[in-house]
Formats: C-alpha cells, sequence, structure tokens
C-alpha cells in the first residue's frame, strides 16, 4: 500500500506552487484546516486561488484570510464578498476594496454543488438558484417543468487541504457531526488531497468500511495534528 | 387607545414561529431569525435544519456544554438532539433545492409587495453576502421575513419595488416587522396583525406599498 503519511505540516505542502487553486472547507469555524493553512502560509506560495464559503473572518484564528492578508490569493471564490455586517471588516474586505484582489461570488449551495459536479465527472448542471437576480445575468437560461434555471459549470480544484476527524492508512476519512460541511466534496473534487486529521491515523481496515464519509482513493496526503498544533 | 409601542425582536420572531406547524423542518437565518428557536410549543415538534448539514439539533449550548464540532448556520455552538444527523454541504442544499425544508426565516433590507426581497448586496458597498441565502429563497416550501420596518434614518422597507439587488422574486409569504405582521398576498401587502397602539392608517403611512386593511385586523399576538 502506497504510504500516504506525511510526517509534518509542512511536508505535506512543500512543493504547491505559485498560481494554482486551494480549496478550504469550514463554516462557523469547524472543520477548517488551519494547520495546513498555517503551513502554507508559512511555505509562501503566491497567485493562488482560493475556494471558500468565505474570505476569512474577523476573529484571530488561521483560516483562508492568513493566506488572502499575507498577499498570497490573487482571487477568491466564496459565497461572502462582503461581511453580512458593514462594520466587519476582514483584511479581504480591504484589499477586495481597494482592488488588490479579485472575487467571484457564488451562491453557497451552488458553491457546493459546483465543487460535487467536479468530482462526479458532470459538465453542468441547471438549478433554479439566483434566476431573477443580478447573479444571474450572462448565464445560459432555461426552462424545466415551468420553472427556470441556470446552467453552473464545474469546479475543480488543484490542491484540497482537508480537517478530518479520523483516518486510516488507506486514507478513508471520518468526519464529526458539522465538521463535514465541504470537506468531503473538496476532498473529491480536488487533484490533490491533503488532510490534517485529529486523531491517530489506524491501520487500515480498523475503521468501519460502512461508515466511512470519503474513501481512500481520493486521499493523497495524512498528517495527524500534533498536540501543539491548531485545534479550534 | 393603548399606548402606541414598537414590537421587540424577540416577540417579532415568536409571531413567526407561532405559524410553523407540527413536524416542518425550519431553516433559521443568521441573526434575527434564529430567535425564533427560543420559542417553543410542547404541542408541535418541529425540526431545525441548518445549512452547513444539520438536521434535528436543539438549543444553543450552555457555556462549558458546548461540543466544538456542533454549530448552527450562525456558527454558534447548538446541542444535540435525539434523531439529529449531519450530511456534507451538497446534500444539506439538495435538502433545501429538493424542497424538503418547510419554511426558511430571513432577514432582510426591503420587501416589496409581489414577494421580491432584499437582504444581499448594497451598491454602495462593494461584493455582498449571499451565503445560502439565494438557495434557501429558491428552494423552501416558504420564506418568512423578519425585519425592522424602516431604516435607522426612517426610511420605509416595506416598499412596491424593491430598490436594492434582490435574492429572490416573488418568494416572500410573510413578513413581521416591528409594526406588525403581514401576509403577501396576489393583490399586495395584507395587514394581519397590528402592535399595540398603531392604527392601520398610521401603519400605511410608515409604507410605501398600498397596505390592505381586512375587516377582521387584529392586534398583534404575543406569547402566552
Amino acid at each position: 500500500m502506497k504510504n500516504k503519511i506525511y510526517k509534518t505540516m509542512d511536508d505535506a505542502v512543500a512543493d504547491i506552487p505559485d498560481g494554482v487553486t486551494i480549496f478550504s472547507p469550514g463554516f462557523g469555524g469547524v472543520g477548517v484546516p488551519r494547520n495546513l493553512l498555517a503551513a502554507l502560509n508559512r511555505q509562501g506560495a503566491k497567485d493562488l486561488t482560493g475556494v471558500s464559503n468565505n474570505a476569512g473572518t474577523v476573529d484571530e484564528h488561521v483560516d483562508i484570510g492568513t493566506l488572502v492578508e499575507a498577499g498570497q490569493m490573487k482571487k477568491m471564490i466564496c459565497a461572502f464578498t462582503a461581511a453580512t455586517h458593514p462594520s466587519q471588516v476582514t483584511p479581504f474586505t480591504k484589499m477586495y476594496n481597494d482592488g488588490e484582489i479579485d472575487a467571484e461570488l457564488v451562491p453557497q449551495g451552488t458553491l457546493a454543488e459546483r465543487l460535487r459536479c467536479a468530482a462526479a465527472g458532470i459538465g453542468g448542471f441547471y438549478t433554479p438558484t439566483s434566476v431573477g437576480t443580478e447573479l444571474a445575468e450572462g448565464k445560459e437560461h432555461r426552462e424545466f417543468n415551468g420553472r427556470m434555471h441556470v446552467l453552473e459549470l464545474p469546479l475543480p480544484g488543484d490542491y484540497g487541504l482537508i480537517r478530518a476527524w479520523k483516518a486510516d492508512t488507506a486514507g478513508n476519512l471520518v468526519f464529526r457531526l458539522t465538521q463535514r460541511n465541504f470537506n468531503p466534496l473538496m476532498a473529491m473534487a480536488a487533484t490533490v488531497t491533503i488532510v490534517e486529521v485529529e486523531n491517530d491515523i489506524v491501520e487500515a481496515g480498523e475503521l468501519d468500511p460502512d461508515l466511512i464519509h470519503v474513501a481512500g482513493i481520493y486521499v493523497d496526503r495524512l498528517v495527524r495534528i500534533p498536540e501543539d498544533g491548531i485545534w479550534v | 387607545m393603548a399606548e402606541k409601542v414598537k414590537l421587540e425582536r424577540q416577540a417579532m420572531c415568536d409571531r413567526l414561529a407561532m405559524e410553523f406547524q407540527d413536524g416542518w423542518i425550519v431553516n433559521l437565518g443568521v441573526g434575527m431569525p434564529t430567535l425564533c428557536s427560543n420559542y417553543s410549543d410542547s404541542s408541535r415538534e418541529i425540526i431545525n435544519h441548518a445549512e452547513n448539514g444539520v438536521i434535528g439539533y436543539g438549543p444553543l449550548a450552555k457555556e462549558g456544554e458546548e461540543d466544538r464540532h456542533l454549530v448552527n448556520a450562525g456558527g454558534q455552538k447548538v446541542t444535540p438532539l435525539p434523531g439529529m444527523a449531519c450530511v456534507h454541504h451538497a446534500d444539506s442544499f439538495m435538502m433545501i433545492r429538493g424542497g424538503m425544508i418547510d419554511v426558511t426565516v430571513m432577514g432582510a433590507y426591503e420587501v416589496s409587495e409581489n414577494g421580491d426581497f432584499a437582504n444581499w448586496r448594497i451598491p454602495s458597498r462593494k461584493g455582498g453576502g449571499i451565503g445560502g441565502a439565494m438557495d434557501l429563497a429558491a428552494g423552501a416550501k416558504r420564506v418568512f421575513i423578519a425585519m425592522e420596518h424602516t431604516t435607522r434614518d426612517g426610511a420605509t422597507k416595506v416598499l412596491k419595488k424593491c430598490t436594492l439587488p434582490i435574492t429572490a422574486p416573488g418568494v416572500v409569504k410573510m413578513l413581521v416587522t416591528d409594526l406588525g405582521l403581514f401576509e403577501i398576498t396576489p393583490q399586495g401587502f395584507k395587514l394581519l396583525e397590528h402592535a399595540p397602539g398603531w392604527s392601520p392608517e398610521e401603519i400605511q403611512e410608515q409604507t410605501e406599498a398600498k397596505l390592505i386593511i381586512p375587516d377582521d385586523l387584529k392586534e398583534f399576538r404575543f406569547r402566552s
């Protein structure tokens, strides 16, 4: 069996080049690959495109916003390009307003389905989401069963940074509660999938095959989060 | 006439929650709508759905009892209930677009008499915050809105036509503001209940759209 285990977060992201697309899952601060993002921040790759629910938060935690603030991102594809409240000014907000970073705003369910589509090898899909709004302008429209839909295209990525609860040496992954969010979709849609794991990585065969959320064939690299890593 | 009062946010959300029917799957938006979960009625079972893929979660977790892996759509730590299930984001929005959600409650900047609403972008600010709002608006069986009737500057938010970019056309079924409860009918806003001390004429003065005032107009219903 191919060895997927890397010793450190830095080793696991060492070869990520400039200019690629990075998936960064997480929602409400849960399931964010903070250790891998911190390592990528140290590694210094730049001109990256990020796919994430948001472009970073106002809190002090390491997230995709850390890379935005460091000038490593040239574009963000996310469901929030402005905070819901004007008082929440993030590093992204400032840079976006100043024209220092590009962005594409995507409804959250469309973002999830575009990722699923990329993983599933499907050329696109029609959704009623955004019909009749600014976001649908310029998109192909088509009516199905009397209802208008817009065409949305897959969203593939080069590197998926993933946070899982459990993993085995075959790369099979298990998530806990709302940690799952975008993680399985991004793990399956990325060309190279790198996972930080909260528990010791167990031998193949020790996880129940019926309870696995992402099959190991999607997973390329696994790193156990060290005790002094970023946990919350 | 009773003393004129504007409704508190909790009373507004209580009133929408009173409309939830037994067995409904309910999605509460971030901010004010989460207050709907503070209203409980033991005669009904409500199943909470959050866009991050948790179905059947319970009340907010008390300090010291939080689980770092369990949050609602606002990122607040919540508690598990028996029967709770977790899915990934595409499955969560499959439920939303697929018509599994009986009602979604959202905040808004504006609502118009044809059921359009706006809650994601203010043109004077670059970018927008959509989150799951467009998917929920397009997919949920009903959209309820909770918002103040006017802006801080006193401009009405209850309009003939939205001035801001809309989130979805023609989907709002019910609106609660600090002045009353409104149903959006094919003919426009119908005032169902007025805040204490407010006459229909006074509410109309705060509203751009023409209100339908039914003969059986009632005073606002508070939790008992």
